[in-house]
């Protein structure tokens, strides 16, 4: 078995043409800087359609060879994807057979993107989010790491955490297994790391934890920071006073201190973990049921259904995440991901406290929050059914820059071999396994390294994105 | 203006107070002690072994009598052997060739300006605090040095425009700037810069060196990876800032009268579009120092993160307590400088 080259077969016509892209890309960018700097930007044209404003003629060239050579350079990167998925086996190169491992989520994304596209106008904000090309790219780049946790099982072509092969430690990218088994794959496409695992294998699985964790962990904070910003916010006084005070007090506490007194494997023989996580994971229970019970209070049958669900649902996972005392055996976390998670949550909830009390403080001046009161209806409703709803938009763009932030606090996490187990193949975990021999063997820890930015910079995108996408409705 | 400092001064001991006792529960809880005395006095050591070492040493008393005796309003415990010679005790640690209970003070708390004695480095904790703190320092100068600077030319360079070419594109660099967390933007540094694989070694992929003296080769990696990530967030808020104020009624009554467009960006629309940047560039002290943590954790620089994680993973308590009295000060002082520098710097906005 030959090691596998970069490109495989399509390297020698596609390598010169996508160094002339993108050469072509940064002079124009930069010309395209510097005209903008040294000229003056518009000027007023008259002609028969009246008066119109014309940026100058160079700056339109720039503009014009900017986009154009970014074009060709996503062209041409279309094209090693494309290509490599088309190009038989052996001539894939190691983009080209990522590529193809990668098939389902190229298939997944293009539906996506055309189902999408196609129904824009009867999509509301997530439709409006498809005019805007860095909303797009930023979504494209979330979804995709959506649909590499959701198919990680298909694209692995090793198990991340088991398949020790001897001979492949810090090999480099493309190096083929000594004497491959029949139906195994067989090469290690992105190199092995330190352990001998499959560096690849062990990124897209990484996909899969810290997918599952900082989203939920999000949410769980979301839902902390709601149900008592949104009181603290409408109702003031001293209920406000001390929250306010002890969410300081948690800013204040430098996050990375927390963690290394939190998250220790003493900290979970203690307990610790369970305790918190009893007293947090309350909150969304509760947050339900005043929510179904100010809405519905008035129709008894409905609003004691939706309690009663709540409660019943609820509990039952309350009793398994937290207690670990599941009564069919089925929901547990294990010590590690439950203080890890614990401790996300808890570090986010004092930020999202301040903002939704914030928001609170502003709407609660509006009209129709008034009206509702001169209606009389009752404190939460209004808090919940009034006031919350008409802060969904930053919440909303918040949630997404917080899913990134609590998906870098959970790299930070792993980087410190803090909470999850060693063998752990999320990115933290995989950068910090590395970075011993970073200067030698670059591979394992730059690999994690690049998909945790890229994903939180598609967050990020798509905040902004959604930001821009609801300040023009 | 007195009053309110006064007050806020005020909140900052009851903050500090709580997080300090927080602190103090954590790293005294039974397995964490148990923690300790394994790695002071060896790590075979049986229970009963460690119960006695704990009573020797003085960690037996309560926990409420021992954060007083830690901030000095409670005499600390003295254990003496049968002929009355001391032999442990908070105010011993770190002390020797005493021979009768005299000799030792009663009271070497905070208030008494001890800060303890360190276990893992066997020397008082001020000292160890003091040289790190200096080393930091000079991280913290270097990457503030090139953030600032970069992040405000970046943010009024894109806000003087708002929706050009230029805005988009720097807003763009901003946004990826925000979303490189240091542990991957410091790998990529040294990937690039420092490895063989690339070659270009252009500087050292560790600054183990710089305690000796700060270098290009050296410092470069560490400053430009702390800087990269906390220059984005500045440059956004920079940004938002003079996009806000080139919309004044002021510069539109500059851009009538016919000011080069240049002179409007200096001369008016500068000054006040900096007022918001600087409490943003305040705020971003205290989130420096998880950024300081990774960064000494990567490229190996023996500073004040480097004891915070020394200290927390041999849990090292009277260590712990100084960083974290060190951290809540820097965070609590920069955001009252914040607050008063901006009353100062915007005319419509008095304390109360």
């Amino acid at each position: 078995m030959e090691p596998m080259t970069w490109t495989g077969a399509l390297g020698p016509y596609l390598n010169p043409a996508i160094q002339i892209a993108a050469l072509a890309l940064a002079v124009s960018a930069l010309a395209n800087i510097l005209v903008a700097l040294f000229s003056a930007n518009e000027r007023v044209q008259y002609s028969e359609h009246g008066a119109v404003l014309q940026s100058n003629a160079t700056l339109r060239f720039t503009r014009m060879a900017m986009g154009l050579s970014l074009a060709a350079l996503v062209a041409i990167v279309l094209g090693y994807i494309l290509g490599g998925i088309l190009m038989p086996a052996g001539e894939k190169g190691i983009v080209g057979s990522i590529a193809s491992r990668f098939t389902p989520v190229w298939i997944a994304l293009a539906v996506t993107f055309v189902v999408s596209i196609a129904f824009k106008k009867r999509l509301g904000l997530y439709g409006h989010l498809f005019d805007n090309v860095i909303g797009m790219v930023g979504f494209g780049l979330v979804m995709f790491w959506v649909f590499t946790a959701i198919f990680a099982d298909a694209i692995v072509p090793f198990d991340p955490v088991q398949d020790v092969i001897s001979g492949m430690k810090n090999k480099a990218p493309g190096t083929p297994l000594p004497n491959p088994a029949e139906g195994q794959f067989t090469h290690y496409l992105l190199g092995g790391d330190a352990l001998a695992r499959d560096v690849f294998s062990r990124m897209v699985m990484g996909s899969r934890v810290v997918l599952t964790i900082a989203p939920a962990a999000t949410l769980f904070a979301f839902m902390v920071g709601i149900t008592l910003g949104v009181p603290a916010g409408y109702m003031g006084g001293k209920f406000d006073t001390v929250l306010s005070f002890i969410a300081n007090l948690v800013l204040a506490f430098p996050v990375i201190l927390l963690f290394f007194l939190l998250v220790t494997p003493e900290i979970i023989t203690m307990g610790v973990p369970t305790y918190m996580a009893a007293v947090l994971f309350l909150f969304p229970i509760i947050f339900l049921v005043i929510l179904w019970n100010s809405r519905f209070h008035t129709r008894t049958g409905l609003r004691n259904l939706l309690v009663a669900l709540t409660v019943l649902i609820g509990g039952w996972l309350y009793l398994g995440l937290a207690w670990d005392l599941d009564p069919f055996g089925l929901v547990s976390i294990p010590g590690g991901v439950l203080i890890v998670f614990v401790s996300v949550v808890f570090v986010n909830s004092p930020t999202v406290f301040r903002i939704v009390r914030g928001l609170t403080l502003d709407i609660s001046t509006r009209d129709y929050v008034a009206a509702a009161q001169t209606r009389g209806e009752g404190p939460w409703y209004i808090m919940l059914w009034e006031i919350l709803p008409n802060a969904r938009g930053p919440l909303l763009v918040d949630f997404c820059l917080r899913i990134g932030y609590t998906t870098i606090l959970l790299g930070t996490l792993g980087f410190f071999g803090l909470g999850l187990p060693p063998e752990s193949p999320d990115w933290g975990t995989s950068i910090n396994g590395g970075r011993g021999l970073l200067q030698f063997f670059p591979f394992p820890p730059l690999v994690p390294a690049v998909a945790i930015m890229s994903l939180v910079l598609g967050l990020n995108l798509l905040a902004d994105g959604l930001r821009e996408e609801s300040l023009r409705d | 203006m007195a009053f309110f400092i006064l007050r806020r001064l005020g909140v900052m001991l009851l903050t500090a107070l709580c997080m300090t006792f927080v602190v103090f529960l954590l790293t005294n809880l039974p397995p964490n002690l148990e923690k300790l005395a394994k790695t002071q006095a060896g790590s075979r050591i049986t229970d009963t072994e460690v119960t006695s070492w704990l009573e020797r040493n003085g960690y037996a008393a309560p926990i409420l009598l021992r954060y007083g005796e830690w901030l000095g309003v409670w005499p600390a415990d003295l254990v003496t052997d049968a002929e009355g010679t001391p032999i442990g005790g908070r105010c011993l640690r770190g002390r020797s060739g005493i021979t009768s209970a005299d000799e030792v003070p009663r009271y070497c708390g905070v208030i008494q300006g001890d800060w303890g004695y360190s276990t893992k480095y066997r020397v008082g904790v001020a000292e160890i605090i003091g040289e790190r703190l200096a080393r930091t320092g000079i991280l913290m100068f270097w990457a503030f040095a090139t953030m600032v600077p970069l992040a405000l030319i970046i943010g009024v360079l894109a806000g003087m425009r708002e929706g050009s070419g230029l805005d988009r594109s720097l807003s763009t660099f901003s946004i990826a700037s925000t979303s490189t967390p240091e542990y991957v933007s410091g790998v990529i540094f040294v990937v690039v810069f420092a490895s063989s694989m690339v070659g270009l070694k252009w500087f050292n992929g560790s600054a183990k060196s710089a305690v000796d003296g700060v270098t290009f080769e050296n410092f470069t990696l560490p400053v430009a990876t702390i800087a990269l990530y906390g220059m984005g967030y500045i440059a956004r808020m920079t940004r938002a800032s003079m996009a806000e104020v080139m919309t004044a009624q002021y510069i539109r009554t500059a851009r009538l009268k016919g000011v080069k467009f240049s002179t409007i960006v200096l001369r008016h629309a500068l000054r006040n579009a900096l007022i918001a940047p600087f409490t943003v560039i305040m705020l971003q002290f205290p989130w420096l120092l998880t950024g300081v943590v990774i960064v000494e954790a990567l490229f190996v620089y023996p500073g004040f993160g480097n004891a915070l994680v020394e200290g927390a993973q041999n849990n090292d308590i009277d260590l712990l307590l100084a960083v974290s009295v060190v951290a809540v000060v820097v965070v609590l002082v920069t955001q009252l400088i914040s607050d008063i520098g901006y009353a100062f710097l915007n005319p419509r906005i008095r304390v109360s």
